[in-house]
């Protein structure tokens, strides 16, 4: 990067070039980089096999044990404890109550037949409604197709229990959210203490919150929506803090000279114009909040989920496609229909000029309401609208027909698929992970601690000490290393995508209209369900695992690069372009170097994308930190392994995440330091 | 000074961490704003700036970017919070104030037009010049009714259900205005209200307020960077510079004497003719100006004196408040407007 940047001033120089130029030299960063990796690799070659810490499957250590003996404490203590007594088992209860509102009404009820109150006419009605209300005639019927479809899937009950639960969280998420991210955006004190939180809830693979809530909640609906609400609630404070904080300061001003309270304020200034923003969070919160209940199925969530992972666990691709689409569909509806509500909170004049005045608008949501009425009246009265008719179940020929395909495509493209993941396993991945798994681990200790001085100094190599020294401690040093060595491999795979993608979007301003929606839908897919496809492809290994993490993890890094790329001045690409540069000389000496603050971002977010996906990948056969987890959750004598497993996840997560953080953000420039006066406002 | 609708005094504005010691202490606010910024990591904003604003005036302040007058002008309301002196408004001591007297002042007593006008995008036209209204809690109908007035006294009756980003800028300019005006305050304050507004929409935004200055008899603090609006506007005009006031005083004083080479450097592109009044040419009576020449007010402006002088066959005499104070000859006409001629 520096060798770039020497070249880069030597290019732009205007000045004539005096007589003779420094020698390039390898900066002190390069140089440690360089050690680093000397050191690994001899470490590897004299040492391999030696000082590895691996822990095979079964094996326990003392801290496990402990864990497992902590468990069967909470378990026979949860009645007298007076933190379980009086905080925690309320909570649980308050929290499954809410939950069982909704799915009583979608999905099933407890008693009797079983059935929803409003049946699936009913909720069918009723959900397309508010979808209308909220959102437009179109998404509305989008919403009444596929949950149509989810009953020709055979899936509606299992459907209506996801959406229950996603709906519990995402209420719940915003009664937490929505005043924190208010506090946030309206106070610097509270933003600054809730950041790095926040920061630190982001990096954590959606997996790791499942064990310790299941352990403190129980496994069940309570726990899957309150790990569900920490996941979901994020977003909705960062984006409504972000809303808050992003009003125009000659706004404010202006109400402030006029004598608004902090309260006018509030009401008639900033919530109002960060309107957009806050329904953009809920957006983001109820994708996130889908992923999260889909993958809570390990803790006996009900719903899609648990299908997809029964599917997963007993390699039936074709039930996993068919859960799999339900989730997918599920997901566009409920993206569809929250972006159609943040198009309405617009200010009028900036919305599309829609044909029907408001007052008309007012008279058809009130007449279908009625109709939704008397169709939820009917769902009650009668058994073929409360429960979806079984006649027309579509299920078992999709299953079917994807079964087949799967096979088809196992028999007939296995040359291909075969061959690649062989190719790629044996070539890349094998010799790549025995590198990393079979290095002593004091020699890796050595090498990360390089690394980290290289991008962060004395205080980075402290944190990522801590943080082996902490992987250590909880016995699972081989398991962690498998998981580092599949995390990096497909990270370099993310990160040649990104640049590729994002360098052509970036200068292709078409390409990039044509790959947009297409990177957003995939961002919007829950990270489950990515594994289901490539199982159908590769079958169960750690290869399935890696492509998965690579398509969940690229779309996030190649809009990144792409937003790098198309964010350098143009000013700047002209210049180039004017002194004789070709293509291939502006991109790798002026876009490529002058976006690398956007490199150091998409591979941070690509790492962690991917590190959340090798994790959920154990359920396809990748081994490491994921399968102890997943493990931890079927076997009692594994729980505190798994836990471990868990704990171990958050601080490879950290390691990672704070050295590529270091390494985008100490970037090689210049900073500019000017002083900027810190104005003080009147409260 | 009780007659003064804004009495400043000893005003500083200091940013930076321990800004506050810097008035204080005679070494450090002696020294010039570069040696500051290395010695201590402050800026001064504005510096130990002291003046009084008539009850009806039109006062200027004025100065280049990073003079200070945008941030004087907001301690005036507070809005940025002074670091030292005394601001009063109606004889109260607003650096003093509570929060709500605070509050009380910016609906009742003064109101802010804005250079980027500052408009609730999510509100109407009526909405936004309601807004002031609202907040202070009148009933609806009361606000509306006022609303409408005073969007028709700005010219854009008939707007009043747009929202500001279908105006144009000149429009959206006049909504902050009748924003301002809506809450009949005692004094407005202008911050750069023109200068995001092409020339030609400026001049009719310039003609309106004068039009109301005339109509309403408002107090008005009216900040800009450019002279030729300080002095179609001001009644006196304050210029400033590194935050500190260089010289106060009406448009021809600041022609006629600069206080130094800052201001003669300032004002020379101003054609002096339109500006000056006779006093500022007038020369002692001589002995052979006869007694029946033409009398002129000292007040004239030149410009509307060259006919008479060009057409009198003796020099014209200058009368203060009914006294001769002086001549004025052909010569002394010609010199200003070869002066002008040679300036422009």
């Amino acid at each position: 990067m520096s060798a770039t940047l020497i070249e880069l001033e030597k290019t732009s120089g205007t000045e004539p070039a005096p007589a003779k130029l420094p020698r390039r030299r390898l900066s002190r960063r390069a140089l440690l980089l360089l050690s680093a990796a000397v050191v690994w690799i001899a470490g590897f070659v004299f040492l391999h096999g030696t000082g590895t810490l691996a822990l095979p499957t079964s094996e326990l250590t003392d801290l496990h044990r402990s864990l497992n003996h902590f468990n069967s404490w909470v378990a026979s203590n949860r009645d007298d404890n007076p933190v379980f007594l009086y905080l925690l088992s309320p909570l649980r209860s308050a929290v499954d109550a809410v939950a069982a509102v909704f799915t009583t009404v979608f999905a099933a009820s407890s008693i009797g037949l079983g059935l929803p109150e409003i049946g699936w006419l009913g909720t069918v009605a009723l959900l397309g409604w508010i979808a209308f209300a909220v959102g437009n005639a179109r998404v509305a019927l989008l919403t009444v197709a596929v949950f149509t479809f989810f009953g020709l899937q055979g899936l509606f009950v299992e459907a209506a229990h996801t959406f229950a639960l996603v709906v519990t969280a995402v209420l719940l998420s915003l009664l937490v959210g929505l005043p924190m991210g208010v506090l946030a955006g309206v106070s610097g004190r509270v933003e600054k203490i809730i950041t790095p939180v926040l920061d630190f809830m982001q990096i954590l693979p959606t997996f790791v919150y499942l064990a310790p809530l299941a352990l403190v909640f129980l496994i069940g609906p309570a726990s899957a929506v309150i790990a569900t609400v920490i996941y979901a609630a994020p977003p909705i404070i960062r984006l409504t803090a972000h809303g808050i904080r992003g009003i125009p300061e000659n706004t404010r001003e202006a109400s402030d000279s006029l004598g608004t309270t902090s309260l006018q304020r509030l009401f008639t200034l900033q919530i109002p114009m960060a309107k957009r923003t806050i329904v953009m969070g809920i957006n983001q919160g109820t994708m996130a909040a889908l992923s999260m209940v889909t993958i809570a199925a390990l803790i006996a969530a009900p719903g899609l989920g648990q299908v997809v992972v029964r599917a997963l666990q007993s390699l039936d691709v074709g039930t996993a496609v068919n859960a799999g689409l339900s989730i997918v569909l599920m997901a566009i509806m409920l993206d569809r229909v929250t972006t159609a509500a943040s198009e309405r909170a617009l200010p009028a004049t900036q919305r599309r000029r829609s044909r029907v005045s408001r007052r008309t608008r007012m008279i058809v949501v009130g007449a279908t309401f009625a109709l939704v009425l008397m169709l939820v009246q009917l769902s009650r009265t009668m058994l073929w609208a409360a429960r979806f008719p079984q006649e027309v179940n579509l299920g078992p020929a999709i299953t079917g027909g994807v079964d087949n395909a799967s096979e088809w495509l196992q028999t007939h493209l296995f040359l291909l698929t075969g061959a690649f993941r062989e190719a790629v396993t044996l070539a890349f991945l094998n010799p790549f992970q025995t590198a990393v798994t079979e290095t002593p681990f004091f020699i890796m200790f050595a090498a990360l601690a390089l690394v980290a001085y290289a991008f962060g100094g004395w205080k980075l190599t402290a944190l990522v000490l801590a943080c082996l020294t902490m992987i250590i401690y909880l016995g699972l040093w081989g398991d962690a290393m498998v998981t580092l060595a599949s995390t990096l491999v497909a990270t370099v795979i993310v990160m040649v995508l990104g640049i590729v993608f994002g360098v052509a979007m970036g200068r292709s301003s078409r390409f990039d209209k044509l790959m947009r929606p297409v990177l957003d839908a995939g961002q919007t897919l829950p990270a489950f369900v990515y594994l289901v496809p490539f199982l159908g492809l590769f079958g169960a290994t750690r290869f399935t695992a890696i492509i998965a993490g690579v398509i969940y993890a690229a779309p996030a890094a190649i809009k990144i690069m792409a937003d790098g790329i198309s964010g350098v001045s143009p000013t700047v690409v002209e210049a180039a372009v004017a002194s004789g540069s070709t293509p291939w000389q502006v991109i790798t000496k002026v876009q490529l170097p002058m976006a690398r603050k956007s490199l150091g971002l998409a591979a941070n977010q690509g790492l962690i994308y991917v590190l959340a996906m090798v994790v959920v990948g154990a359920l396809v056969g990748a081994g490491g930190l994921g399968y102890d987890v997943v493990a931890g959750f079927v076997q009692s004598s594994l729980f505190g392994k798994g836990l471990a497993a868990g704990l171990a996840i958050v601080f490879l997560g950290i390691l990672l995440d704070r050295i590529t953080q270091a390494a985008a953000f100490t970037a090689p420039s210049r900073s500019l330091s000017t002083a900027q006066p810190t104005t003080t406002k009147e409260a | 000074m009780n007659s003064s609708a804004i009495s400043v005094r000893n005003l500083w504005k200091v940013f930076g961490s321990g800004g506050a010691k810097i008035p204080l202490d005679p070494e450090l606010s002696a020294l010039p704003s570069s040696n500051l910024l290395e010695r201590t990591g402050c800026v001064a904003a504005v510096r130990n700036m002291s003046f009084d604003v008539a009850k009806g005036e039109v006062f200027v302040i004025m100065g280049l970017s990073g003079s200070g007058k945008s941030t004087l002008i907001r301690c005036l309301t507070r809005l940025i919070e002074p670091t030292s002196g005394s601001v009063s408004i109606g004889g109260q001591d607003i650096l003093q104030a509570r929060p709500a007297e605070l509050r009380d002042l910016r609906r009742q007593k003064m109101s802010m037009v804005f250079q980027h006008f500052g408009l609730l995008p999510h509100r109407t036209v009526l909405d936004n010049v309601a807004y002031g209204l609202q907040i202070r809690g009148a009933a609806k109908n009361e606000r509306y009714a006022r609303s409408r007035e005073v969007i028709e006294l700005v010219g854009l009756k008939g707007y009043e259900s747009h929202f500001p980003e279908q105006l144009s800028g000149g429009m959206q300019q006049r909504v902050g205005l009748a924003r301002a005006l809506a809450g009949d305050p005692d004094a407005i304050l202008f911050d750069e209200p023109f200068s995001a507004l092409d020339p030609l929409i400026r001049r009719d935004m310039q003609a309106e307020v004068i039009r109301l200055h005339k109509d309403m008899g408002k107090t008005m603090v009216f900040v800009t960077h450019d002279l030729s609006e300080a002095l179609k506007l001001g009644d006196r005009i304050l210029i400033m510079r590194h935050g500190e006031a260089v010289q106060c005083g009406t448009g021809d004083e600041l022609v006629g004497s600069p206080a130094n080479d800052y201001i003669a450097d300032f004002v020379s592109e101003v054609p002096r003719s339109d500006v000056l009044t006779l006093k500022w040419i007038a020369e002692p009576v001589a002995s052979s100006t006869p007694g029946d020449a033409p009398v002129l007010s000292s007040a004239t402006i030149i410009r509307d004196a060259i006919h008479t002088v060009m057409h009198s066959s003796s020099p014209v005499l200058v009368e203060d408040s009914g006294t001769i104070t002086g001549q004025i000859d052909r010569d002394s006409i010609l010199s200003v407007l070869r002066s002008t001629r040679a300036a422009a």
